[in-house]
């Protein structure tokens, strides 16, 4: 380790800037090429994941239309669907990606401490989707176990991807684990140790606390599904009775004997319900500095938003067998488990508030990335109430296994992160690329998703309360189902394929930004954090040039009172006036 | 999964009471010229020890859940207590000597008396090879005597927890190659001289580790 | 401008589609009204939190959005203690009144009451079994490892207890109304989970234990019970109903089905005496029980007992060859009528049994690569690799056996003339598969495919050692 954190040498003010294509763009040990790695493979892997799920729709709007989907095929997409979307598109996306941009940009570092270890966490997950993308090209496919990998189910006949499929998915979440753990140190890292002068924990933006907290509890989280992995590993390579009990298998006996399927649970959802935070706290943060600089305004209750923050992450341990009300587990569990599900469901409450009490009285510019963060708002609010039904452990009984799940967990942790993540796209693109995109492309892709998703997502919620069940590759003549429930799927369906295609527009104004987009201003938005206030834009290697910054206030000194500009740079001292120029781009 | 829940309670809190110390109290809005060093991390460590800390939490997790999954699975009908072998006294004595001549390396290190670095490095190295091959003979041993990782999930646990020590352990050794053959081809003294200090953290961790985990083996 | 009045027009048609939405719980036929109380409650407080929000945060963009050549410029209110308490009070309250109903109820599941009847449902990759405790009104001891196809239970032949049990191979389960009932629940491999949508709750089966739940039924009728925790992939196929009743239907129901003792001490059928009653079948079916495609009669030798009995029964209920275009069907059904009683069924079973198993000549071409890739992908599963079908599967054997027919059969799945009847169980399965094979081209394929597995141990069959024993 013979590498020193950039931070503790403030003095060498000589960087070596990488020469090369190659140690540039692809060996590059710079946070913000590995930010963009992250990113790209990411949406890339999304991608896939996205026509996967075009699929499943299409076979569960139309049943026996498209000879291509079987059963055997169907459950092999929805358990890619969830598996990538969760981990290798949104937990990959939000701390490989936007972490490594932000966390040293917003924190005033040049770099992240650890910068080889950052190159390789990025290699590594590489490395993870392709042993994610190879299970789908061995003998048998990939597994079609569901996402949650539930034993005996996952590595018993019957289910797709016995042999290979499930062995390289395993092995992949295990390479997974130890890159984003790789990752994960460095971010905690950087945030507690190479903050600029003046940086104090309370002047963050609150992006760098929901991705630190997220670091936290991802780095805490993610052992439970490794240990998992390799315990259903074991038992099915050398036939340990972890998991698995003694069981008779289409009239044959396996040789299992006294596992427990409901240990693999708990360990599984002791990790699969901080991942929804994992996912959540960084689209909080975010979202937070998106409607605060585009409302002009500081976020409400900067100190309640950190402290939700903080609470909701301690929370998140004590919640997940509220996935498992109905698994057999003891029920007393269940009261204790609603009990703590429903309380979260207070500081998550009080971030939504604070949100909408910052767009009072503000002065709210509607550009893209405000449209999406809005939109998150209603999105998210919708999915947040929808949790209270589920979180409940005795409206869990009809709903549970429901595609009432399936609505509200789309709606939470699909469509609302989602949202967030191109809203800071659109938010960032600017600065990550040094190039505006197209406004009206932008609108166009944020009217079609949003109201798009909401299109599949609110009915969805009414096939699950008529008794829906989920994972069903076709429901068939099933008599309490009114005929009209097919109607309403083949509407979900038309609507998700509708969403799918508008993405295009999404790439369209990517590629159109790059190729003829006009060159951005250093800080189009006018924003106060430090990463707009970079001398270069795209920042150069190192971030900062000669001298490193100095933070005086917090990230919010939106229309100060007493002051000229709507907004003052952190890095401003206090004594002195703001630069004089008068903010304000217009845009309607 | 109580242990867990406890010992992740543990670690919250102390990440938590540290940040309370931070200022939190203080009104963000403030633009005030703060005292320098506020924004230093704790204790004035540097990245390294920072991160060995985290890395630190993250594998008392790994262990942690492991134990509780050992607690969970024991409960059920078919666990036949696993008889240890009577050499893992012989290995903890060892491991325990590995830590005591890596914690004397340590000081001298930090003394700045170079010439016991290199036996220091060299004699801790033997032990802990001494500690991974006993734990090689011990499952041997198992073994030999008809007790395989799927005989009873007794077992089972006792491959895997064993096995899980082992490659933690592994992976110090690798730190401490890099450092021993440093301090042989003598580049690089400073960094020689962290290493020696955050290895020296890292051995006595994975003793605790496995102190609490034969603790739990053989009260069980 | 437009965006507000956009997340306005949300909220009301958010509320507008819950109003005149058609889909919605099912009605109620169970004691757990408290359930869909809890519901309510929920979705009041949800509801008035989901549209004040949200049309606050429109007024807010009507109100303060940036207007062009504005000068104007927000509010500086870094925050406001009073209101934040305020608004986590409140808040609280609400959530308080959402979880005091919930825990209320949930304490009501947990605890059973004392007098309810117990059923055990016992699943399996894809079907349900019930078990219902005899005269002594305790379950005889079970255990994996004792599963076979004559005891698909796993009962313990030496508990007294399990004697009298009462055994259902169906997946349909009769309850009386107005009776608390505890299910207890049982897999055999893998998680499943027992739902009937109209009695609101639900629970995971959960192999190496057995779990609970209980509920009163209230209203008479047939409800369908739905696997709802992924099982394989015929998850969706693994269906079963549950037919409230009164309380003399139900014993009358009760006492019809065998008990553990009578499924073990089933007479053989007699192969001679069943000789005489085959002469009928002979004139179609060939005297070696080879079939005759001129007379539309499959081959019958090589084909499982459990089999055999269970199509000749389901012509006798009228479960096959009712529907108006099963043309062929019809005429079994009067064959299979012809037989008496059981024992008459069993011994025309021994003597099919006895018949030398040759396979069937082949008539159909088709793709086999194509064939092969659908058979892979969904009949291995339960007809097995070999096409030599698995009774713990409930699937027949399609190896050697007559390919016209079996494609014949495929179209009338996936046609819905065979297998559409509520309580054809499996024939509703073969329905789901055989409305994947949407072209006749691809039935032939798979015929033709299955042409090309060759009966393995044809010789051990006939000689009876499998499936031979009821």
């Amino acid at each position: 380790m013979s590498y020193v954190a950039i931070a503790d040498r403030d003095h060498e003010v000589e960087h070596h800037d990488p020469q090369t294509f190659i140690t540039k763009y692809i060996w590059s040990q710079d946070h913000k090429v590995i930010a963009v790695q992250y990113g790209m493979t990411a949406i890339f892997v999304g991608v896939i994941a996205l026509i996967l799920s075009a699929m499943m729709r299409l076979q569960l709007g139309f049943p026996d239309s498209f000879s291509f989907i079987t059963p055997e095929s169907y459950y092999q997409f929805i358990t890619m669907h969830g598996m990538i979307m969760v981990i290798y598109l949104l937990t990959a996306l939000f701390l490989g990606g936007f972490g490594n941009y932000l966390i040293p940009l917003m924190c005033g570092s040049r770099d992240m401490v650890f910068p080889y270890l950052n190159m390789l966490s990025y290699w590594v997950y590489l490395l993870s989707v392709i042993i994610l993308l190879i299970s789908f090209f061995v003998p048998g496919g990939s597994t079609g176990a569901g996402w949650t990998l539930y034993p005996p189910q996952a590595i018993m006949q019957g289910t797709p991807g016995v042999d290979w499929g499930i062995l390289l998915m395993l092995l992949s979440l295990a390479v997974f684990i130890v890159a984003f753990t790789m990752g994960g140190l460095n971010y905690v890292t950087t945030v507690l140790q190479a903050r600029c002068k003046g940086m104090t924990l309370m002047r963050m933006p609150l992006s760098v606390w929901g991705i630190f907290m997220a670091t936290v509890l991802g780095l805490l989280a993610f052992p439970a599904l490794l240990v998992s992995a390799i315990m259903m590993l074991l038992d099915q390579n050398l036939a340990t009775s972890f998991f698995m009990p003694a069981i008779s298998s289409m009239g044959a006996d396996p040789g299992y004997t006294g596992g427990s399927p409901i240990l693999f649970q708990h360990l599984f959802w002791f990790f699969g319900h901080p991942e929804v935070y994992i996912v959540a706290l960084p689209a909080f943060g975010i979202v937070s500095d998106l409607l605060s600089t585009h409302a002009r305004k500081n976020i409400f209750g900067y100190r309640m938003m950190v402290w939700a923050i903080i609470a909701i992450g301690g929370l998140s341990f004590v919640v997940w067998a509220h996935h498992m009300y109905v698994s057999g587990m003891h029920p007393y569990f269940g009261f204790f488990f609603a009990t703590t599900t429903l309380i979260i469901a207070v500081p998550t409450a009080i971030k939504v508030y604070n949100w909408v009490l910052t767009l009072w009285e503000g002065h709210i510019h509607l550009r893209v990335p405000m449209l999406f963060a809005i939109g998150f708002i209603f999105t998210f609010i919708h999915g947040g109430l929808t949790g209270l039904f589920l979180g409940n452990v005795t409206i869990d009984l009809p709903l549970s296994d429901t595609y009432f799940v399936v609505a509200h967990f789309h709606m939470v942790m699909g469509v609302s992160p989602i949202l967030v993540v191109f809203g800071a796209i659109y938010h960032w693109w600017p600065k990550i690329s040094g190039r505006m995109y197209s406004e009206t492309l932008g609108k166009w892709h944020f009217w079609m998703t949003f109201l798009g998703t909401y299109a599949i997502y609110l009915p969805m919620h009414y096939l699950g309360f008529q008794g829906v069940p989920r994972r069903y590759f076709a429901m068939g003549n099933t008599e309490f189902l009114p005929a009209s429930a097919q109607d309403l799927n083949a509407w979900i369906t038309m609507s998700a394929l509708f969403v799918a295609a508008s993405q295009i527009l999404f790439f369209a104004n990517i590629i159109w930004s790059l190729t003829r987009g006009p060159k951005a201003d250093p800080n189009p938005w006018g924003a106060t954090s430090l990463e707009w206030q970079t001398p270069d834009t795209p920042p150069k290697h190192g971030n900062w040039g000669h001298d490193l910054p100095e933070c005086h206030r917090w990230a919010y000194d939106y229309s100060v009172p007493g002051y000229a500009d709507d907004f003052i740079p952190q890095n401003v001292p206090p004594d002195e006036a703001p630069a004089g120029r008068q903010h304000d781009v217009d845009e309607h | 999964m109580e242990f867990i829940l406890v010992v992740l309670a543990v670690m919250l809190a102390i990440l938590l009471g540290w940040l309370l110390k931070q200022s939190f109290n203080t009104q963000p809005w403030v633009a005030e010229v703060v005292e320098e060093g506020a924004h230093r991390a704790p204790m004035n460590a540097n990245a390294k020890v920072i991160a060995l800390a985290a890395l630190l939490a993250v594998i008392t997790s790994f262990f942690a859940l492991i134990m509780s999954a050992y607690a969970l699975r024991m409960d059920l009908g078919d666990w036949a207590p696993l008889t240890e072998p009577q050499l893992l006294w012989i290995n903890s004595g060892v491991l325990v000597l590995a830590s005591i001549t890596f914690q004397w390396t340590r000081n001298a290190a930090m003394r700045g008396d170079a010439s016991k670095l290199r036996p220091g490095m060299i004699v801790t190295g033997v032990l802990t090879t001494a500690f991974l091959i006993g734990q090689f003979v011990a499952w041997r041993q198992l073994n030999a005597s008809g007790e395989y990782i799927t005989s009873n999930p007794a077992n089972a646990f006792f491959f895997f927890l064993t096995g899980a020590h082992a490659v933690h352990i592994l992976g110090g050794m690798y730190v401490w190659a890099r450092a021993t053959i440093r301090l042989f081809t003598g580049r690089g003294a400073q960094t020689v001289r962290q290493s020696i200090e955050l290895c020296t953290v890292y051995w006595h961790f994975l003793l605790l580790v496995w102190i609490v985990m034969f603790g739990l083996l053989l009260s069980t | 401008m437009p965006f507000a009045v956009v997340l306005i027009l949300l909220v009301v048609g958010s509320i507008l589609f819950h109003i005149f939405s058609p889909w919605t719980f099912t009605p109620l036929a169970s004691n757990w009204s408290m359930v869909d109380f809890t519901v309510d409650i929920t979705l009041w407080v949800t509801g008035i939190v989901f549209v004040s929000v949200n049309l606050f945060m429109a007024y807010c963009v009507i109100r303060f959005r940036h207007k062009k050549g504005e000068a104007s410029k927000a509010k500086y209110e870094p925050e406001n203690k009073r209101l934040e308490s305020w608004l986590t009070g409140w808040t609280a309250l609400g959530v308080a009144a959402m979880l005091t109903p919930g825990l209320f109820v949930w304490a009501k599941f947990v605890d059973v009451p004392e007098e309810a009847r117990e059923i055990e449902a016992v699943g399996q990759q894809w079907h349900w079994t019930y078990r219902y405790p005899g005269e002594d009104g305790k379950f005889g001891e079970v255990d994996a490892e004792r599963i076979s196809a004559d005891n698909p239970l796993g009962i313990d032949p030496e508990d007294p207890h399990g004697q009298d049990d009462v055994i259902v191979l169906s997946p349909e389960a009769h309850i009386p109304i107005n009776q608390p009932v505890k299910f207890l629940l049982r897999s055999k491999d893998v998680l499943h989970n027992f739902t009937v949508a109209q009695f609101r709750v639900k629970m995971d089966l959960v192999p190496g234990m057995t779990t609970y739940m209980w509920l009163e039924p209230t209203v008479a009728g047939r409800y369908e019970v739905l696997c709802e925790e992924l099982c394989g992939v015929a998850h969706y196929t693994m269906r079963g109903a549950v037919v409230v009743e009164d309380d003399a239907s139900f014993r009358a129901w009760l006492a019809e089905q065998p008990t553990f003792a009578e499924t073990q001490n089933r007479v053989a059928g007699n192969a001679a005496l069943g000789a005489a009653q085959y002469a009928i079948c002979s004139t179609c079916h060939g005297q070696q029980g080879e079939g005759m495609q001129a007379l539309n009669a499959p081959k019958l030798s090589g084909l499982s007992g459990w089999y055999l009995r269970r199509q000749l029964l389901a012509y006798q209920n009228g479960l096959r060859g009712a529907h108006e275009d099963d043309v062929y069907g019809a005429q079994m059904v009067g064959m299979a009528n012809m037989l008496a009683d059981d024992a008459a069924i069993s011994n025309v079973i021994a003597y099919i049994q006895s018949l030398p198993d040759e396979p069937a000549p082949t008539t159909i071409d088709g793709d086999i690569d194509n064939g092969a890739r659908l058979y892979a992908t969904s009949c291995r599963y339960c007809h097995g690799e070999d096409g030599m079908g698995n009774q713990a599967t409930n699937a027949p054997r399609a190896a050697g056996m007559s390919d016209w027919y079996m494609a014949r059969q495929l179209q009338n799945f996936r046609d819905g003339v065979r297998g559409s009847h509520l309580e054809d169980y499996y024939g509703m399965q073969m329905g789901f598969m055989g409305r994947m094979l949407r072209t006749d081209e691809a039935i032939n394929d798979i015929v033709a495919y299955m042409n090309t597995l060759q009966p393995v141990v044809a010789d051990q069959l006939t000689a009876g050692t499998t499936g031979n024993n009821e």
